[in-house]
């Protein structure tokens, strides 16, 4: 009975294989990398031979002056981020419910996905183009409208602004789906009962959508707190430059300078190292939370 | 029953559609924008005449990209990495989802590699040591590089196991009565009935090929050797306009900095926009199975 099991189990294993080595190469030894953080890391001495300095390489970003803006930047523009991106579609994913005609509905779903496929690379750069002070399509309307043009991306007051909006601009309609997925599982009994009783389309709204969707919401606010030090790399990388480090720079787009412009190994892996283990205590802390009280599992 | 809509509900109906048509456009316009500016003459662009529509139409932006050694060079790099990482992307997703989706009962080390799996989307060493795996495995300056430290896709592979999971098991278990074994269920049941979940994680993985700039600037070390959106993101975001000589490109060529970089943004989201439409049909269906059970 046992040697059944184990013929009978081979080819899963052996299916699993490939995929496990590769994991192992690419994600497990970079994982067993992060030891670079507490050594002045030589690329010749290799991962062995390097001087260990214990918590040196975080003294040192501790002492960075920079730090602590940049920290605060991360946290501030995750959490406006999150929040922007939880309440827009949600809005949006119960205006197109009332639609009725499909081709309007389809229309608009095919075209409120599209950003979300194209990348920060494409969409920096229409950004740049319509954003620019001189040229640009926005402050054109701006300057029609009697307003002075703004330098929206060359401005530490404006900059933040632009990183929400684009970044809830690009995602939106892909969280719309899951919402409208969510809306569309309602018992139908539901809303004869709330007609029945007399509640109008606002009330029904307000007490049947609502509460039926609450359980979705719930859980795509618990999962997105896992990304509260992930302010989003491509999009900052792509949209800033030095004039708005003040108010853009992020944990991130520090690291990339840190380590590969500067070729601080050490350095710029403990603060990698910093954010993973933040990252991993928030993302374990909302999954048990979406457990709880969602039921949620990811398998 | 409907007939009887009352002013403010029509009202509101009416401003829901203009609203919702409007946030519709706004997707789109920026996109129209950068189109005409890029078919324009580099005279309108510059003096701010371009709206939706091109001014003095011509594809001079075109011509001129398209004649760039670079620009070539780096468009079939990135053919080959998206041919190379979607089929390894798909291949390991499918293979790894099918033993994943099944019960502890039918596998009992189930359990253990999804943990394996999950650990990873989890925790990750970082830039760094991720760079140095890829440099200790020679893989730097390979398109090899590109593919096989993305190779296991752990999203996708959820969404797909999660999909596998909603068939329904009688196929399975007559595919076994009749004698197939695991890979020949997987191959010819398993997967025909998943093409849903199959396009979506398809359309999710050409484009992520298509749109990574990222690692081919940190593991690239000639330009020659860029995938066609670093090769962007060094020339339209990165390159400053003034760096450039402008009179050697408007003189000879009658075309500005500004609507070559227009040009070749389109260039590089028009296969997007092209496959886009044609697989979108199947990605919500997909998304929404694979996501949401709750």
């Amino acid at each position: 009975m046992k040697t059944n099991y184990r013929k009978r189990e081979l080819p899963l294993h052996l299916m699993l294989l490939p995929g496990v080595i590769l994991l192992l190469v690419y994600s497990y030894f970079p994982m067993a990398g992060v030891v670079i953080a507490f050594q002045k890391f030589v690329p010749i001495n290799g991962l062995f031979n390097s001087k260990w300095v214990g918590l040196d390489n975080f003294r040192y970003v501790l002492d960075m002056p920079d730090i602590w803006q940049v920290m605060r930047n991360t946290v501030s523009i995750a959490l406006m981020k999150m929040a922007a991106g939880l309440i827009v579609p949600l809005v949006i994913a119960i205006l197109l419910n009332e639609i009725r005609s499909a081709l309007v509905k389809r229309g608009v779903q095919t075209l409120i996905y599209l950003p979300h496929f194209l990348s920060w690379v494409i969409l920096g750069g229409i950004l740049v183009e319509i954003l620019s002070p001189s040229t640009g399509i926005v402050n054109e309307l701006l300057v029609w409208l009697g307003f002075d043009p703004i330098y929206f991306l060359g401005s530490n007051g404006w900059f933040r602004f632009v990183l929400v909006f684009s970044d809830v601009w690009k995602e939106f309609g892909f969280s719309t789906i899951v919402y409208l997925a969510a809306i569309t599982g309602i018992n139908p009994a539901l809303y004869e009962a709330a007609t029945v009783d007399g509640a109008g389309h606002w009330k029904q709204m307000w007490h049947v959508t609502l509460p039926g969707m609450l359980p979705i919401i719930v859980l795509m606010a618990t999962l997105s707190l896992g990304n509260v030090l992930n302010a989003g790399f491509d999009q900052v990388f792509n949209l800033y430059s030095p004039v708005v480090y003040e108010s853009g720079d992020i944990l991130d787009t520090l690291i990339y300078r840190i380590g590969l412009v500067d070729a601080q190994f050490g350095v710029a892996t403990a603060i990698g190292l910093f954010k993973s283990v933040v990252s991993l205590a928030l993302i374990s802390i909302s999954y048990a939370m979406a457990y709880r009280y969602a039921n949620y599992r990811i398998f | 029953m409907h007939a009887t809509a009352t002013v403010g509900r029509r009202l509101f109906l009416t401003l829901n559609y203009a609203f919702l048509i409007a946030l519709s456009l706004m997707c789109l316009f920026p996109l129209l924008h950068v189109l005409a500016v890029s078919l324009s003459s580099s005279a309108a662009a510059s003096g701010g005449l371009v709206r939706f529509w091109p001014v003095d139409a011509t594809f001079d932006s075109y011509r001129y990209i398209l004649q760039k050694k670079e620009f070539i060079a780096s468009f079939i790099v990135t053919l080959e990495r998206v041919a190379l990482g979607f089929t390894v992307n798909m291949l390991m997703s499918i293979l790894c989802a099918y033993p994943l989706s099944k019960e502890t009962k039918d596998f009992r080390s189930r359990t253990r590699y999804a943990w394996f799996f999950i650990v990873t989307i989890l925790f990750s060493g970082g830039l760094i040591p991720t760079y140095i795996a890829v440099s200790k495995t020679y893989l730097l300056d390979s398109v090899w590089a590109l593919v096989l430290p993305v190779a296991v896709p752990v999203f996708n592979i959820i969404l797909m196991l999660n999909f596998f999971r909603g068939l329904p098991r009688e196929v399975e278990e007559s595919a076994f009565i009749d004698g197939a074994g695991h890979w020949r269920t997987l191959w010819s049941m398993i997967v025909p009935m998943s093409l849903p979940v199959i396009a979506t994680v398809s359309l999710l993985t050409l484009v992520g090929h298509w749109n990574s700039w990222f690692d081919g600037l940190i593991y690239m070390n000639f330009p020659e050797k860029y995938p066609l959106s670093t090769y962007l993101q060094l020339m339209v975001i990165n390159s400053n306009p003034m760096k450039l000589d402008p009179t050697n490109l408007s003189a000879a060529l009658e075309i500005s900095e500004r609507t070559t970089r227009a040009a070749q943004i389109l260039l590089g989201a028009l296969p997007i926009l092209i496959v886009y439409p044609m697989l979108q049909r199947f990605f919500v269906k997909g998304i929404v199975l694979g996501s949401v059970k709750a």
